[in-house]
């Protein structure tokens, strides 16, 4: 390696908060080599470094890991590539990212995973690729997980869809079972949902659009749970759960011991169906903002530890796929530069959530979700993916300046405390704030 | 291309829910200085664009001749023969025709919230002629206007709404409307067209399933005709509709002596109404027609900034 290629790095001065070590005190943290070298009170670090970032005021955590995003590439990048997504990662603090397969074509086989995963694709975060669980994500065939997996897939799911057939369901979580891969469920009963454009309540009584049932969701995370039981070593995850009874069917899986993790994502702690106003086509997503008390559920599994991952579910669309009718729009929001700052400002500032409770649930919560080792603790030896944040930072979010190729976010100028100062991937800086 | 503006021109007439009480008291007003046998040229040579993405009878012809009486020059754009059929998006059909010369669009379409969508990125004014299931402002208030011709005031007035109310943008207009001016309405129906979240809509409503209970001391019997095309796989059993739900002769006189029947129409005789309901002389469903014509011409004038 050539002398200008820094490859150690001193981060001195910060507070570590890695929820997985159980570490939450100043700390100096070396990394070398892409691995975590050492970790020490502050200025007991031993081995020189090439590089320092002061991290003096600043939270330091283990990377972010988002299990759920969806960079649009192959076949949409109008929308999104894996350049500008995960640039886009990057200034939201994740150092990793999980992409969804609903891509153009479906990405169902080993080749197109390997594909996601080369180096032209310009990612600037670590890739994990989720792949279809049924070919073409039609829901009659399951794909061939081993080869998958060996290709480099964290997980197989349907996601934009569900896996309904109970055979088929049944079946993708037994084969899940033998090589251990967590089946991802979108959880919604299209029978009940069909025309829907949000969720059923008064407001989507008031604007005249046909409301999504909250146990469209429910019965399928019910359904899921009860065969999750049924299948000895299966992993079901629920993708961005948003209703308060999939939770309690989720709180009944954990408790009977089944292999159930679920996510949120920030908007669904954050928004309600209401703040679709009058026709925002940029709070228009799948599942859909929910009722007051379904936040309300959210809130509370986010602080006792039902939820295992804040998911971003960031899906970017082009400006002529919103500015639409309502019921035509496309479904989905970016999320990943904001997930961070809706988390502290809500979760943290707004609702007391405890910072390290706040770090599992985007760091150490998702590596055991889709069991993506030395990564989620800044323990020695894992790889140096670190982000470091200010809790206190005041600023305001301009979708202008979003690295992500659309603008589709219902959080444009809105005021937040909490952002990301500095990510690294690997032992490199590849965000920096000014 | 114009730059969004976000906040619709004035004089657009979106829905009834966010016009303040006082817009609606000055437009009956208006309406009631209007017409259409006494032409008045206050719209000389306004281009008004009606654009129907849906079929419509009533409230197109109705558009037409107010905007005609008052001397404007109208353009009929449908969805099948323009180019909306060769996939031309809404916003775009909107900017063709401002470019066109429009100084106003009165438009119709199948999907809640269309109007607002072109009133926020358009500067001219955006006249609602019925979204969805959402609203349909000129309706309510032809309706008002109507109630307001056979009686003294709003104001304590018991009004049945019977029917879909769930696929209904006349029942949610007309819900808006009425219960700010101090009307109890009840609302009736089977749960799948009158879900329980409907008396969440504006406050005061009640519901019923009791057709008897409903129509009991009514001052307006308002009924509504089942929406087929926008059932979307519902399945409901007309026959059972009409058993418990019809308005006959016998249930109306139910309700007070003087009271009218009013519907938006289509009517489908023999199914929500019988013709001797239709055409009793309690039947109010002509006058709305009619009254249909000073209200808009009460709307167009006030949209071009007429409203004398």
């Amino acid at each position: 390696m050539s002398r200008q290629d820094n490859n150690s790095l001193l981060i001195k001065g910060g507070h570590l908060i890695d929820p997985a070590a159980k570490i939450n005190a100043p700390m100096d943290i070396l990394l070398r080599d892409g691995r975590v070298a050492e970790i020490a009170p502050p200025k007991k670090v031993r081995g020189g470094c090439d590089e320092k970032f002061d991290a003096r005021g600043l939270i330091v955590s283990p990377g972010f890991i988002d299990l759920h995003v969806h960079l649009r590439e192959p076949g949409q990048s109008y929308k999104e590539t894996i350049a500008t997504g995960t640039a886009a990662a990057a200034a939201g603090g994740f150092t990793s990212v999980c992409t969804m397969p609903n891509t153009v074509p479906v990405v169902d086989t080993d080749a197109w995973v390997t594909w996601l995963r080369r180096p032209e694709r310009g990612a600037v975060v670590n890739v994990f690729p989720v792949a279809a669980a049924t070919r073409a994500s039609r829901g009659h065939s399951l794909t061939d997980f081993a080869a998958l997996q060996r290709a480099g897939a964290a997980a197989v799911t349907d996601d934009g869809k569900p896996i309904l057939d109970d055979e088929i369901m049944l079946a993708a979580l037994r084969l899940g079972a033998e090589l251990n891969l967590p089946i991802v469920q979108h959880a919604e009963d299209t029978h009940l949902t069909e025309h829907c454009s949000m969720h059923g309540g008064p407001t989507s009584f008031r604007l005249g659009l046909r409301g999504m049932p909250t146990a469209a969701e429910a019965a399928i995370v019910d359904r899921d749970i009860s065969f999750a039981q049924q299948i000895r070593e299966s992993r079901l995850h629920v993708a961005h759960l948003s209703t308060s009874d999939a939770l309690k069917a989720v709180r009944r899986g954990k408790r009977a011991r089944a292999r159930v993790t679920c996510e949120v994502t920030p908007h669904h702690f954050t928004l309600l169906d209401s703040d679709v106003g009058e026709y925002d086509t940029n709070c228009k997503m799948n599942p859909p903002l929910r009722s007051a008390s379904d936040r309300e559920a959210i809130l509370v599994a986010l602080a006792d530890g039902t939820i295992d991952a804040i998911a971003t579910d960031h899906a970017p669309h082009a400006a002529h796929e919103k500015q639409v009718e309502f019921e035509r729009a496309a479904f989905g929001i970016t999320g990943l530069e904001t997930a961070l700052a809706l988390a502290i400002t809500k979760l943290h500032h707004e609702h007391k959530i405890p910072l390290m409770r706040l770090v599992e649930l985007l760091t150490a919560g998702p590596a055991r979700v889709f069991d993506l080792r030395s990564r989620g603790s800044l323990q020695r030896g894992n790889f140096a993916d670190v982000t470091i944040f200010d809790p206190k930072k005041r600023w305001t979010f301009e979708v202008s300046k979003s690295r992500s190729l659309s603008r589709n976010t219902p959080f444009d100028g809105w005021q937040f405390t909490g952002k990301v100062a500095a990510t690294i991937v690997g032992g490199k800086i590849v965000y920096r704030a000014d | 291309m114009l730059a969004p503006s976000n906040s619709p021109a004035r004089g657009s007439l979106l829905d009834i829910e966010h016009l303040e009480d006082k817009e609606i008291l000055s437009l009956l007003q208006l309406a009631r200085r209007m017409n259409p046998l006494k032409p008045r040229p206050l719209l000389r040579n306004k281009r008004i664009i009606l654009l129907f993405y849906e079929p419509s009878t009533r409230t197109r012809s109705s558009f037409e001749i107010a905007a005609k009486s008052l001397g404007a020059i109208t353009t009929l754009v449908q969805s099948s023969g323009s180019s909306i059929e060769k996939g031309e998006s809404l916003l775009d059909t909107g900017y063709t025709l401002r470019a066109v010369g429009a100084d106003a669009i009165v438009i119709r379409h199948p999907s809640a919230g269309a109007p607002h969508l072109m009133a926020k990125h358009l500067d001219i004014p955006v006249i609602n002629a019925g979204d969805g299931m959402h609203e349909h402002p000129s309706q309510a208030l032809l309706d008002a206007f109507t109630i307001l011709e056979h009686k003294k005031s709003l104001k304590g007035l018991q009004v049945a709404i019977i029917g879909d109310i769930v696929h209904s943008r006349v029942a949610r207009s007309a819900c808006h409307l009425l219960t700010r001016f101090g009307i109890k309405i009840t609302l009736c129906g089977p749960q799948e067209f009158v879900p329980e979240v409907a008396a969440t809509l504006a406050p005061g409503l009640r519901i019923t399933r009791h057709l008897e209970e409903a129509v009991r001391g009514a001052d307006v019997v308002m009924l509504l005709r089942v929406q087929k095309e926008r059932l979307a796989g519902q399945k409901i059993a007309l026959q059972d509709y009409i058993a418990h739900y019809q308005m006959t002769a016998a249930r109306l006189h139910l309700a007070k002596r003087d009271a009218i029947v009013m519907h938006p129409g289509p009517i489908i005789r023999g199914l929500e109404l019988t013709s001797e309901v239709a055409d009793s002389p309690q039947s109010a469903i002509m006058d709305e027609v009619s009254n249909g014509v000073p209200v808009r011409m009460a709307i167009l004038a006030r949209a071009l900034g007429r409203a004398k």
